[in-house]
């Protein structure tokens, strides 16, 4: 396996230790250490069932590991102290330490009751406690980079799947997260419109300094964005290196065959 | 022959008893639907038991029985007698309130699982997901069924004429003995029962299509289906 | 608080009286409610308008009515131009109509959930029309719908009660004479019981009733 950057220093944003998840019989991940540096991009690639998304999942405590530990920043995600021992995390220490991850998912998953603007604004309204006129203005802020001002009102079944991922792109940022998960964000994006939110994404990748971990098909685009480009299979790291080591001279043929039937 | 004095008399009244045991028990159902209904959806299994039971009891129990229950054994039981009006009401907004948990159980879980995950990973914390996204949601698929439920409701107030609740039930029975004449009153009542239902249901389609609009499936024109949409295309899916 | 277990020994014989007539009504309502909701299910499927629109409107009018108002006019109008019934036997016609309204609902919806498919084999192999519907299309429509019209059987013994006011002497009924004559309070409280311990394996039997077709369908 290797490890380039996942060497204890001071600039760690994420680590996982020894992390195993389950599903029933089927391991997903084994064992697996990985770490992502403060402002670094790293992208996740690999045939679908190899663990990608679910690394994402577990990051954002929507599943628990069945063994090992996730840090973010310096503080347990998943475990706390708790009169000197280390205990699975309860609901408030998970929310606090969440709070520092955000992520955009593959169907959107906007809230199909609340207009665009409301749909940026609640989370900093009522996790943050910001108070309304700064986080509209927050919220208006962010649709406008990525490019929907005159979609505000409108609900999110008025707007294309593109415009959708894209005020669901602002949503996440609306919170300021240290780290920002990107999962498949285009899988479900008619082909046309694909183009407008790999732009959004790669500006505030390149305009920002937020971590990004981002699991993706879109090969170009992990090219464009990424310091690091992660190579899974069966729930392990089989690769590691920059992007123009991996997609030009891979080194395993795993990757190499991963490689010729996506690019 | 049935006497418009006797209408004005006896009936009248009657109706506007009607009216508020219906408007009074269905807000106490509504509480307790609401209140059970997300109690039934709880981490902790002992508020999740606690909350089938009571469901579990009230379904099973007849409104009828319930009722004698409250006005004739429960004050010997406390020493304290209830106005037969709010025994009345208890019974039927608690029957009713059960009744309703399960819809909004239902519709609750109906909420696409995406949405809560989404609430997640935006830190809102279980109760705030709860208020700002699942019942948000949830409510266009509830209000249907809140409607046959209300007509049930309105139907089984006539229940309450039994303990002596002057409602228009009552009245229909007193102008029968004082009139000698059955077929214009029992007839009139019926069609008063029917007329108040269709006045419910007319006012609970405003309330659906208000509250369809309110998550943004109103307007068939401007809906486009896009290609995962699925949260905004889920209503009226899986019950 | 006032509990006296004599005054339960007393009642019980009287208990059981109600019981059996109350699984009398039970079982003859819903013989009704069943049998008369499937003749407006199909009726309301009739080519004819005329056949359609009165079934229509009254099964409309029952469902939305109260049933115990109902039930004081078979009981009390009833019998000035027609036949005089007994309390019971109005309450089991009673039960059994406005239930067949609802149970109508049931056999619609399972009648409409059979595919087209069916019907236009049916045509297609040229069965006659009774053909088609007793050997196609209902055994189709009934087994999915079973759980629901045992919803119904289960709220039709809540409502059996409602037959005590015009003079039955179902559970209740008996409850209401001897807590009447004696002035005490228990009876309503063992009935109150009795009717938790019918209702709960009831339900219960209907959503395993229910787990099973979801499974086999």
């Amino acid at each position: 396996m290797t490890n380039d950057t996942s060497r204890a220093n001071g600039a760690e944003l994420v680590r996982f230790d020894k992390v195993t998840k389950r599903f029933g019989e089927v391991t997903v991940l084994d064992e697996l250490d990985f770490s992502v540096a403060t402002n670094k991009h790293v992208t996740l690639i690999g045939p679908s069932g190899s663990g990608k998304t679910t690394i994402l999942r577990l990051l954002m405590t929507l599943l628990k590991p069945d063994e090992g530990t996730i840090t973010v920043d310096g503080e347990l995600l998943t475990h706390e102290q708790k009169n000197g021992k280390l205990v699975r995390a309860g609901e408030r220490h998970t929310r606090e330490v969440r709070k520092k991850i955000g992520m955009v998912f593959q169907q959107f998953n906007l809230f199909p009751n609340m207009k665009v603007q409301r749909n940026v604004m609640e989370a900093p309204v009522h996790v943050l406690g910001l108070d309304k006129d700064e986080a509209a203005q927050r919220a208006k802020d962010l649709i406008e980079l990525v490019g929907l001002t005159e979609h505000l009102d409108k609900y999110p079944s008025q707007l294309s799947g593109g415009q959708q991922q894209r005020v669901a792109i602002a949503r996440a940022l609306a919170m300021r997260p240290q780290v920002l998960l990107l999962d498949e964000v285009t899988s479900a994006l008619d082909p046309e419109l694909v183009a407008g939110v790999l732009d959004v994404l790669s500006d505030i990748a390149h305009s920002t300094d937020i971590t990004m971990i981002c699991v993706t098909h879109e090969m170009s685009f992990a090219r464009d964005i990424s310091d690091r480009v992660l190579m899974f299979d069966k729930g392990k790291i089989v690769e590691s290196g920059s992007p123009e080591k991996i997609f030009s001279d891979p080194e395993h043929d795993r990757t190499r065959e991963f490689l010729s039937t996506v690019l | 022959m049935m006497t418009s004095g006797m209408f004005q008399n006896y009936f009248l009244p009657g109706i506007w008893i009607t009216i508020q045991v219906t408007v009074y028990s269905a807000a106490l159902a509504a509480v307790v639907a609401f209140t059970i209904g997300t109690l039934r959806t709880s981490r902790l299994w002992i508020v999740r038991f606690l909350a089938g039971a009571y469901f579990e009891i009230f379904r099973g129990m007849s409104a009828l029985v319930m009722l004698f229950w409250l006005a004739f054994s429960l004050p010997l039981i406390l020493q304290w007698q209830l106005v037969p009006m709010y025994a009345g009401v208890l019974a039927l907004g608690l029957t009713y309130g059960a009744y309703g948990s399960e819809v909004v159980r239902g519709a609750l879980a109906a909420v696409p699982v995406a949405q809560r995950e989404a609430g997640v990973a935006l830190g809102f914390s279980r109760a705030q997901r709860l208020r700002r996204i699942e019942i948000p949601q949830a409510w266009p698929e509830m209000v249907p069924p809140f409607n046959n439920l209300l007509i049930e409701l309105l139907k089984g107030t006539a229940l309450v004429s039994v303990i002596g609740v002057a409602d228009m039930t009552y009245a229909g029975n007193l102008v029968r003995l004082g009139s000698n004449e059955s077929a214009p009153v029992y007839t009139l009542l019926l069609v008063l029962y029917f007329a108040m239902a269709f006045v419910l249901t007319r006012g609970m389609r405003v309330v659906e299509r208000v509250a369809k609009a309110g998550v943004g499936q109103a307007d068939p024109l401007t809906f486009r289906r896009t290609k995962a949409t699925a949260p905004a295309t889920t209503s009226g899916g899986a019950r | 608080m006032n509990w006296s277990w004599d005054v339960v020994s007393d009642f019980m014989p009287l208990f059981w009286d109600g019981v059996l007539v109350t699984l009398q009504a039970l079982a003859l309502g819903t013989l009704i409610a069943f049998s008369l909701g499937l003749v407006w299910a199909i009726a309301q499927r009739s080519r004819f308008a005329f056949v359609r629109w009165p079934v229509s409107a009254i099964t409309e009018f029952i469902r939305n009515t109260p049933l115990l108002v109902q039930l004081f006019f078979l009981y009390f109008v009833v019998p000035e131009w027609g036949p005089s019934m007994s309390a019971l036997t109005t309450g089991i016609v009673g039960l059994g109509l406005h239930y067949s309204t609802y149970t109508a609902e049931v056999y619609r919806s399972g009648i409409g959930g059979v595919p087209v498919g069916q019907w236009e084999a049916a045509t297609a192999l040229s069965l006659p029309r009774v053909r088609t519907w007793t050997a196609v299309i209902l055994p189709q429509a009934i087994r999915r719908v079973v759980p629901a019209l045992g919803n119904y059987v289960i709220a039709m013994l809540k409502d059996s009660p409602m037959i005590a006011v015009i003079g039955a002497l179902e559970m209740l009924g008996e409850a209401r004479s001897f807590s009447n004559a004696t002035f005490t309070s228990e009876a309503y409280t063992i009935v109150g019981i009795a009717f938790l311990v019918i209702a709960y394996p009831a339900s219960l039997l209907i959503r395993a009733l229910e787990r099973r077709l979801a499974l086999t369908s």
